[in-house]
């Protein structure tokens, strides 16, 4: 624990003062992580986002770069730096770059990636944005290097939904990847649960209390406009779309026996639900494989809450966790090689992941309070939501657990976040 | 629940059917608030003692002076035997105004997942109309929903608190 403390401390004390407000924990030591560094853009100063503080945080928070330190002047996209110094100091890349405020109040955002071993040139781009898509740019910036470097896309100007809570008021919000820049797209006096993006991430559907029971709504982000979806006798909850956006998973308790059970919904027919499972058991928190072929859900049918898969039109369901007594809100990655879930061990809950080719488990946390977990586009980041020092927040981890970011942006509780799909076919 | 406990429990749901027979206490879980609060010091809300009142409605005169709530164990949805008897005049007071409708809302404590909890809930409210249809109430009269850990009646991360949160709610519509 001590030498836990310590680490933490240590990364602390490193970091840069500017991303203090991102609150970045490092809590292992990432022996892969690529060392970069940046040189100050040249305007950023005046500029009402720090650009490059933006990009720096997002890519420590995943966990794959690891900031080198160096006192610099600033370097644009067109300076051609000796790039000995940076080597010197053990950084792989450095990355130059400029905000220029525009005549017609726009502004003008460019970077260059150099490759510092090699000293090469490795990429440029820019983007002409309105003071509003400011923090945007930035996201596109970090995500642009992301790929370079790593191969894999990044998850930096995708967009988060979550939930707040504060005295008798419920907000769900829309928001960048780092909790940043939130708007909120529904406000009620009831809890608002379970928030999920259609997979093109126009929409969100989402479980409300506003009417003493919970339905489940289908809600146009950029409109506004919202439909009920379900609405039937008893509870219905727990929403998940299908891959090709045409059908809804949810909970409902309409039948005559009641109990939560498996239905699906066609989004654009006349919105009578199909039963999937029958069983008198609990059964919930449905959520489609990527390929749409399964539904994994929640059953206690085993005496206990345990993740369960079954074909997606219904059928046979074979168990998937089998450590402990209580395994619930399963998650799976995009590239269909994990879930992650909350466990209970020990009185807490706890974040897992799990390989779902070997059924390897690890631990994520050390918290007692996880709740929702929901992967990046990328199956390279989870967020999650957690209690941090007696309120609720939320945080990033990487899978392995070794880097952990409690997302800015909000303050009270935040809970229930689902993380969106990429914005752009290959941004 | 200690029989001290449960003795202040029913004094406080008869002090407020007897409140009035002009006002309706709003939603349930805000009259539930103030029983949490005559319990146990825990609430954080009650400072104060002022239960809210919502005018707007007025059957309350009507409905039977015992407790609306029932009580369940951890991760359990079996009604005790100690509250069958506040289920059967329940039970009675229903079938005797055919066109009464009643909602059962489900409750559970803060531990573990919204969704799985809403289940849950779902479980204990269904528990309760199952046991009012088994007394003869028709089942057009009833609906069970859950609120899940949504709606504590009590503020609190101990047993005090979630004991009084794992209940279901029988609510006059």
């Amino acid at each position: 624990m001590i030498k836990r403390y310590v680490c933490c401390l240590l990364a602390g004390l490193l970091s840069w003062p500017a991303l203090a407000q991102f609150r970045v924990e490092v809590s292992g030591v990432g022996l892969t992580q690529l060392p970069i560094a940046f040189a100050p853009f040249r305007g950023d100063e005046a500029s009402p986002q720090k650009i490059g503080a933006i990009v720096q945080a997002d890519l420590e928070r995943s966990g794959q770069f690891r900031l080198i330190e160096v006192a610099a002047s600033p370097l644009d996209e067109n300076a051609r730096p000796d790039l000995f110094p940076w080597r010197q100091k053990g950084a792989d890349s450095l990355v130059t770059g400029s905000v220029t405020r525009l005549a017609d109040g726009r502004f003008d955002v460019r970077f260059r990636l150099w490759d510092v071993v090699r000293g090469k040139d490795i990429g440029r781009e820019g983007h002409v944005v309105v003071k509003g898509d400011l923090r945007l740019a930035a996201h596109r910036i970090a995500d642009f290097i992301y790929k370079t470097l790593t191969g894999d896309r990044g998850i930096f100007s995708t967009r988060i939904a979550y939930v707040t809570k504060s005295a008798q008021r419920y907000d769900l919000w829309v928001a960048d990847a780092d909790g940043e820049n939130s708007q909120s797209a529904l406000t009620s006096p009831e809890s608002i649960i379970s928030p999920a993006w259609s997979p093109n991430g126009t929409h969100l559907a989402y479980v409300s209390f506003e009417s003493r029971k919970p339905v489940v709504y289908v809600h146009e982000v950029a409109t506004g406009k919202r439909r009920l979806i379900a609405n039937f006798r008893g509870s219905n909850s727990a929403p998940a779309w299908s891959p090709d956006g045409k059908t809804l998973a949810v909970t409902l308790s309409l039948s005559r026996e009641g109990g939560s059970q498996l239905f699906t919904i066609d989004i654009a027919g006349n919105g009578e639900p199909r039963r999937l499972t029958q069983s008198s058991s609990i059964d919930t928190e449905p959520v489609y494989s990527p390929d749409g072929k399964h539904i994994y859900f929640v059953s206690d049918r085993g005496g206990s809450p345990q993740i369960y898969r079954m074909p997606a039109a219904g059928g046979a369901p074979e168990r998937v966790t089998f450590t402990g007594i209580y395994n619930i809100s399963p998650a799976l990655s995009q590239d269909g090689r994990w879930i992650a879930y909350i466990s209970r061990v020990n009185g807490e809950f706890r974040l897992h992941v799990m390989e779902l080719a070997t059924g390897s488990t690890t631990p994520i946390t050390e918290t007692s309070a996880d709740e929702s977990p929901s992967f990046a586009p990328n199956s390279r980041l989870l967020v999650y939501a957690t209690k941090h020092q007696g309120r609720e927040a939320l945080m990033t981890t990487t899978l392995d657990g070794k880097i952990k970011a409690r997302l800015a942006g909000q303050v009270g509780d935040i809970r229930e976040p689902d993380w969106g799909p990429f914005q752009n076919p290959d941004n | 629940m200690s029989m001290k406990k449960f003795v202040l429990v029913m004094g406080a749901a008869l002090l407020m059917a007897g409140c009035g027979s002009a006002v309706k206490l709003d939603s349930t879980p805000v009259e539930d608030r103030s029983t949490g609060a005559a319990v146990t010091d825990t609430s954080a809300t009650a400072k104060g003692g002022v239960v809210p009142v919502d005018a707007g409605k007025s059957q309350q005169g009507a409905i039977p002076a015992v407790s609306r709530l029932v009580y369940f164990d951890y991760d359990s949805y079996v009604i005790k035997p100690e509250f069958q008897s506040l289920v059967e005049t329940h039970a009675g007071f229903i079938k005797s105004d055919k066109g009464r409708k009643v909602v059962i809302e489900g409750h559970t404590d803060e531990r573990g997942g919204r969704e799985y909890n809403l289940a849950l809930g779902q479980k204990r409210a269904e528990a309760v109309r199952r046991a009012l249809g088994l007394l003869g109430v028709a089942d057009s009269q009833l609906e069970a929903v859950s609120f899940g850990k949504e709606k504590p009646a009590v503020q609190g991360g101990d047993e005090t608190a979630w004991s009084q949160n794992r209940r279901a709610e029988i609510s006059y519509r």
